[in-house]
């Protein structure tokens, strides 16, 4: 018997990473998954990104936990591909309760120095991508009129100054004032809309040597050892970085009933990091 | 196998409300518990406060889990108190790993009737109690290189309360506070946090000053949804 059980939750970026954790912990607890992944590299993006046998090792994962999913290949940027893949999601699994909208790039560059490209795509995924998720997803637990629970993927970067992150800090930041507005217009209908923001978690979008170098510019070829003795540095608890699982386990109380009078919110996951 | 088993939590305030709920919710999820309260009335709040009853009674809630309970009478305004509470809880049970400093009052008047008493009442139980209680653990949450502190702030610890000023400022108080804490026992592996409840239903809230508040006139019926 799990938190979750009957629920169904459309996930963004959910072939690795976050995304994939926060799958299959929603599954573990009884959720049926609508999974989303552009599956293909962005063209400012430096390190790889996911790959169509990430995704499908995904739907495997959740599989064998005799959850129900619905998979496929799709970019934040188009409306009407997140529309047809949570509608067909919906058709197929009868309802929608949780959106957690969590894809994302990150794309390290000095402010005054980066391409209008960069700036642009980081805006365009990282921030507007989350809003047509968000659109394309939430009239389905509308319709459903039994309420639910939307999760936006922020970060400490909201809070939290980095040098060479203007774009991506923007960007986080900008998500914290369309979740409180949604939170303040979805109230009424007791869906709950909240932030989470997480300091370095440890997956592909961080594990890579373009991320190593943000972190260590003071070295030419920095490794993840020299990394991760940077990114100490962010947390206050003794941590480099956290896992997925640490910020799914935090998601499931907000979209699970231990949450159910929490909405508007930014919750921090990040061993300390915003007490500077 | 409960999210707390074999862990033992501190509550203060645990008499009923909030912290009654605390402890009742730490030993269904296998923790064993120490419920201090104040068993007494204080000379500016308004409504009934705890009574040895209350206590009690949170005490068998808790026994009926099937875990052990500790109750201690106790006032959070005075650090030899708290000192005593914590030795007591760590010889009996061994450790400490969870305080909820949750102990608190609620009185109201607008900021410049408040007198000398209401103001340092205020303080001493929802901030200065605060300090001590967690100064009463850290020390043995430092040697064991473990523990979570959770601090009971308010909605109003972000937002401005008409009328009530003074708690106001220690609730914002309490999360400059619990930051301080965080920062300087994260080296030590220990969490502090706070929480910020609206307005819950509880006998600090369910009184005729609290009824005439939120209904926005005086002698207000209090509800009966």
């Amino acid at each position: 018997m799990g938190l979750l059980d009957g629920k169904v939750a459309f996930i963004t970026g959910a072939a690795r990473g976050q995304g994939r954790s926060h799958a299959l912990t929603l599954a573990r607890e009884g959720a049926d998954i609508i999974a989303v992944d552009i599956c293909r590299q962005a063209a400012t993006v430096p390190y790889p990104m996911a790959t169509p046998e990430d995704l499908a090792s995904t739907v495997k994962q959740v599989e064998a936990l005799d959850r129900r999913i619905i998979a496929s290949e799709v970019d934040v940027r188009d409306l009407a591909a997140l529309t047809a893949a949570v509608d067909d999601g919906v058709a197929q699994l009868g309802r929608l309760d949780i959106v957690l909208a969590n894809a994302g790039i990150s794309t390290p560059a000095p402010t005054l120095e980066m391409d209008e490209q960069v700036w642009d795509e980081m805006i365009e995924i990282n921030l507007t991508g989350q809003w047509k998720t968000i659109r394309a997803a939430v009239p389905h637990i509308i319709n459903g009129g039994r309420g639910g629970s939307v999760v936006i993927t922020s970060s400490l970067a909201a809070i939290y100054a980095n040098a060479n992150t203007a774009h991506y800090s923007a960007a986080k930041a900008g998500l914290v004032m369309l979740m409180k507005v949604l939170a303040k217009e979805l109230a009424p209908q007791s869906i709950r809309v909240n932030t989470i923001h997480p300091t370095t978690v440890a997956t592909d979008m961080i594990l890579n040597e373009p991320t190593y170098r943000l972190f260590r510019p003071d070295l030419e070829h920095p490794t993840r050892a020299d990394f991760e003795v940077a990114a100490r540095t962010l947390n206050k608890l003794p941590v480099a970085a956290v896992e997925p699982a640490d910020i799914s386990n935090a998601i499931l109380y907000l979209v699970s009933d231990a949450g159910r009078y929490v909405t508007g919110i930014t919750h921090v996951v990040d061993a300390g990091g915003q007490l500077g | 196998m409960g999210m707390l088993d074999g862990k033992v939590a501190l509550i203060t305030g645990g008499s009923r409300g909030q912290g009654r709920a605390h402890a009742v919710t730490s030993a269904r999820e296998g923790a064993d518990v120490i419920i201090i309260g104040i068993a007494g009335q204080m000379a500016t709040v308004p409504y009934p406060m705890a009574t040895q009853d209350d206590l009690d009674e949170t005490v068998k809630l808790v026994e009926a889990y099937d875990r052990r309970a500790l109750a201690i009478k106790a006032d959070v305004r005075s650090q030899h108190q708290l000192d005593q509470a914590v030795a007591r809880g760590v010889a009996e049970f061994g450790k400490i790993d969870i305080l909820i400093a949750n102990a608190g009052i609620w009185t109201q008047a607008p900021f410049w009737e408040l007198t000398d008493d209401q103001w340092e009442e205020m303080i001493g139980v929802n901030l200065t109690g605060v300090w001590k209680s967690a100064k009463a653990v850290a020390p043995h949450m430092i040697e064991r290189g473990s523990g979570s502190i959770v601090i009971t702030s308010s909605t109003n610890g972000w937002e401005a309360g008409l009328n009530y000023a003074h708690y106001v400022a220690a609730k914002h108080g309490v999360i400059g506070l619990m930051k301080n804490i965080a920062l300087e026992l994260a080296p030590h592996g220990i969490r502090c946090n706070s929480i910020s409840p609206g307005a819950i239903k509880t006998p600090m809230t369910d009184h005729q000053g609290a009824w005439d508040m939120f209904a926005g006139h005086p002698a207000a019926a209090p509800s009966r949804t």
